[in-house]
């Protein structure tokens, strides 16, 4: 049974599949740790732009790229990162099946050379089941800034595979990847891979077992030494998965065999459970074997002088929160003046169409319907979204590439702990700002189903890009001027404690999920602490501006135009003499009262469903259609708002309820896909309520006082 | 001076060696030789992952602000763990 692409497919991985664009090309698989920089060496070879970040667990889902070069062309499967082959989780047996059965020509395990002894662990487990690999040594600068020496040709010698020393942004160390990793496929450089010794009585149960599995031809192609140890180990993954490829796979002799070893090794003390525990240490002892021949100098051993600051008892916390508040300032004072101009630019080329439109004698309805429907709603979104937008996700993302993100969960850990959830919940809360759709498929970085079901139908409380930007505008139009120092800082203040306010909704709410339907303790985590590592600043503000822009202009077309027509339409069809829109806004005005806003608020969140972007601005533009004022530029909202009766309390209600609503109709999809609709209709029903009591409390104390 | 400290250290190293303790009680800044897992399950195989079997050298490195959980050095990355984790992981000091 040959075990080629074509024989088998990729129907075994579920939903990770690669695919040759032409007979020629070569499917090279990419894996290593978590954080030792796959997703940069991926995207340095395929030239995409996959996210980069530095922490553990980033890369969820499996992307694939192409490059080629000469005659060379390449398949590149970026699979998720893993520290082991043992199959043991989803992502190692979505791994491991990708380099067993995936049809791949060769596999490249990218090491960590700051802590070689643990990459090589995966390392020499992929070289014992493919010995077509190249090994990768990325964070080679770092490491030499570490004073830890690698010796590559050293560790070649060992492993018997070939070895490459790589830094991330490096392109020459990548060339010679290149030029390798086409010397392994072609068939050029025959790998002599290193074999892996066991305690003997492992070996002794090796030497019964694998020479029938050879013969039987069992996952012909794969070393039956491997084989054959996964077999007496009961690796039930793959036996259901040999099932599944064999037409005969009950042989007497290979049960036979295997029922001696495993006698063999009762004897000799090892009895199942013990069984996977020696291996680990037998693969540790080789690993430590070749550290001491290719490996000098030592770890300092100490946290660096940063971390002990950022994690102390004393600024741990002021300083998260003050890093929070200077990004947000930072962001309101940038954005001020590219939402002006925008805003003034928009409306100029929004009044000069309409005139053209005129001009042209186009019927009124249409130029309606486009220019104070489509475009309007449309520039709204641009101007008063965009801008703070562009400019948080960037700025974050230097925090993220820095290694910050993890020292705040590492903070925050303790108080999710108590309320029974994974301190991971706060990585995935700092994806929630990008976007709430891609914390909640972060979530998968947690491990236990019970914790990663809280940390899904928590996410909405951390206001996403979408969001913080609407919360941003009521502040500065409400509470405090965006203009001057103070101003600027005070808004940033408010802010943050608006997010503050949904940290601990999280945490309230998670203890509240983990006390009645998500019962149960919180169970036992990891960790990594990355070294902090300097952002490449330029790329990262050009690339995520950039998307970030793109995104957000894709979003604002595909969203606000249509909701633009719509209430355009509804504004202007009438039943009876009066709009259609009237009729809405008046059936949900009493409701929208009672919890402190009106019929108009509540119409524009349920027709923001599709993005939180367009609330405000389809706000304004309800109040428009139906008010008496016609012409507004957004820098006017805030008259526009009190005239239609908004006062402090309105505002706060609103901010309020743009942090705990129901989330956008992508991210419902996503807990759909990832949790299954139960979970999707929870995660709509929990944050709405949150909400709308809360909101009414506050408006009902308001009205007591007579606010 | 150095020298009598290390002497020290040397006498207090020869009477505690053999004494076998749990790791969250181990000093910030102690060094440590891993000499069982007494955890099952899904937290065993993320130690054994992470290269903390046995034998593993680990050093305390310091404490998150409330206290729990503690960074440690394994291997030559820092990575937290939980209190009650670590006190089903079994050490010697060295």
């Amino acid at each position: 049974m040959g075990l080629t692409a074509d024989s088998t497919g990729f129907s075994a991985c579920g939903e990770f599949s690669v695919s040759r664009k032409s007979p020629a090309d070569k499917i090279v698989a990419l894996a290593g740790n978590p954080n030792v920089g796959k997703s940069t060496v991926f995207n340095a070879l395929t030239g995409l732009h996959q996210h980069t970040g530095n922490w553990s667990g980033k890369t969820v889902a499996a992307a694939e790229g192409y490059f080629k070069r000469g005659d060379f062309s390449c398949v590149l499967a970026d699979i998720p990162g893993t520290y082991s082959l043992m199959a043991r989780s989803r992502e190692e047996e979505v791994a491991r099946n990708f380099i067993l059965f995936g049809g791949i020509d060769a596999a490249v395990v990218v090491c960590d050379a700051t802590c070689l002894s643990r990459s090589l662990n995966l390392a020499l487990q992929i070289i014992e089941v493919c010995p077509k690999t190249l090994v990768c040594v990325n964070l080679m600068d770092e490491a030499r800034r570490k004073k830890i020496r690698v010796d590559l040709d050293a560790l070649e010698r060992e492993l018997g595979v070939p070895v490459v020393g790589t830094s991330a942004h490096d392109k020459r160390s990548l060339g010679v990847l290149v030029t390798r990793l086409e010397e392994l496929c072609s068939g050029k450089y025959i790998p002599k891979p290193r074999k892996l010794r066991y305690i003997k009585p492992v070996e002794e149960a090796l030497e019964l077992v694998a020479p029938v599995v050879e013969n039987a031809k069992i996952l012909d192609g794969i070393p039956a030494r491997w084989t054959a140890l996964r077999l007496i180990e009961g690796d039930e993954a793959l036996v259901s998965e040999i099932k599944s490829r064999m037409e005969n796979s009950d042989n007497e002799a290979l049960s036979e065999a295997v029922s001696d070893a495993e006698r063999l090794l009762e004897q000799a003390g090892i009895s199942d459970g013990v069984l996977t525990d020696r291996i680990v240490s037998c693969i540790m002892l080789n690993v430590e074997e070749i550290c001491d021949e290719a490996v000098s100098g030592e770890v300092s051993g100490e946290l660096s002088k940063a971390d002990k600051v950022l994690t102390s008892k004393a600024l741990g916390y002021p300083i998260m929160l003050v890093l929070l508040t200077l990004i947000f300032y930072i962001t309101i004072v940038l954005a001020n003046y590219p939402s002006e101009f925008l805003s003034s630019v928009l409306t100029k080329f929004g009044n000069f169409l309409s005139d053209k439109m005129v001009n042209a004698s186009a019927p009124e309805w249409l130029r309606g319907a486009l220019i104070d429907g489509v475009y309007r709603v449309t520039a709204w979104v641009v101007s008063v979204m965009l801008p703070p937008m562009a400019i948080f996700f960037p700025l974050f993302s230097l925090l993220e590439d820095l290694g910050y993100l993890p020292r705040i969960a590492y903070n925050l850990d303790r108080p999710f702990c108590k309320c029974s959830a994974c301190g991971k919940q706060a990585l995935t809360m700092a994806m929630g700002f990008g976007c709430n759709a891609a914390g909640i498929v972060g979530c998968r970085i947690i491990d236990s189903p019970r914790e990663r079901l809280i940390a899904m139908l928590t996410n909405v409380f951390v206001p996403c890009n979408g969001r913080f930007p609407m919360i941003l505008t009521i502040i500065s139009l409400f509470f405090v001027g965006v203009s001057g120092f103070f101003g600027g800082l005070l808004s940033a203040v408010m802010l943050t404690g608006v997010i503050v306010l949904g940290i601990f909704t999280t945490l309230g709410v998670s203890k509240l999920l983990s006390l009645t339907i998500l019962k149960g303790e919180p169970s036992s985590f990891t960790l990594e602490l990355p070294p902090f590592r300097k952002p490449q600043i330029g790329k990262i503000l050009l690339r995520s501006l950039l998307d970030r822009t793109i995104f957000v202009l894709g979003r604002a077309l595909a969203a606000a135009a249509p909701a633009g027509l719509v209430i355009w339409l509804l504004a202007n069809i009438q039943i009876n003499g009066n709009a259609v829109l009237m009729y809405i806004t008046d059936f949900l005005d009493p409701f929208g009262k009672f919890i402190g806003m009106d019929g108009v608020i509540i119409a524009a969140f349920l027709l923001g469903l599709p993005a939180n972007e367009i609330v405000i601005p389809l706000t304004a533009m309800m109040y428009l259609q139906s008010g008496s004022l016609s012409e507004i530029e957004p820098t006017q909202l805030a008259e526009l708002f009190t005239a239609n009766g908004w006062t402090r309390v309105t505002a706060l209600c609103v901010i309020i309820f743009s942090l705990m609503h129901f989330p956008c109709a992508t991210s419902l999809l996503t807990v759909k896909k990832e949790a299954g609709g139960k979970w999707a209709a929870l995660a709509f029903v929990i944050p709405t309520v949150c909400g709308i009591v809360l909101c009414a409390v506050i408006a009902n104390i308001a009205g007591i006082f007579g606010a | 001076m150095i020298q009598a400290l290390s002497g020290l250290n040397f006498i207090f190293g020869v009477i505690f060696v053999e004494k076998i303790r749990s790791l969250c009680d181990i000093n910030v800044g102690e060094r440590a030789e891993v000499v069982e897992l007494e955890t099952e399950g899904a937290m065993r195989r993320r130690l054994l992952d992470i290269g903390l079997c046995e034998g593993a050298v680990v050093k305390r490195l310091g404490q998150s602000p409330m206290g729990d959980p503690s960074a440690y050095l394994i291997r030559g990355a820092v990575i937290a763990i939980r209190k009650p984790d670590a006190r089903r992981v079994k050490v010697r000091g060295i």
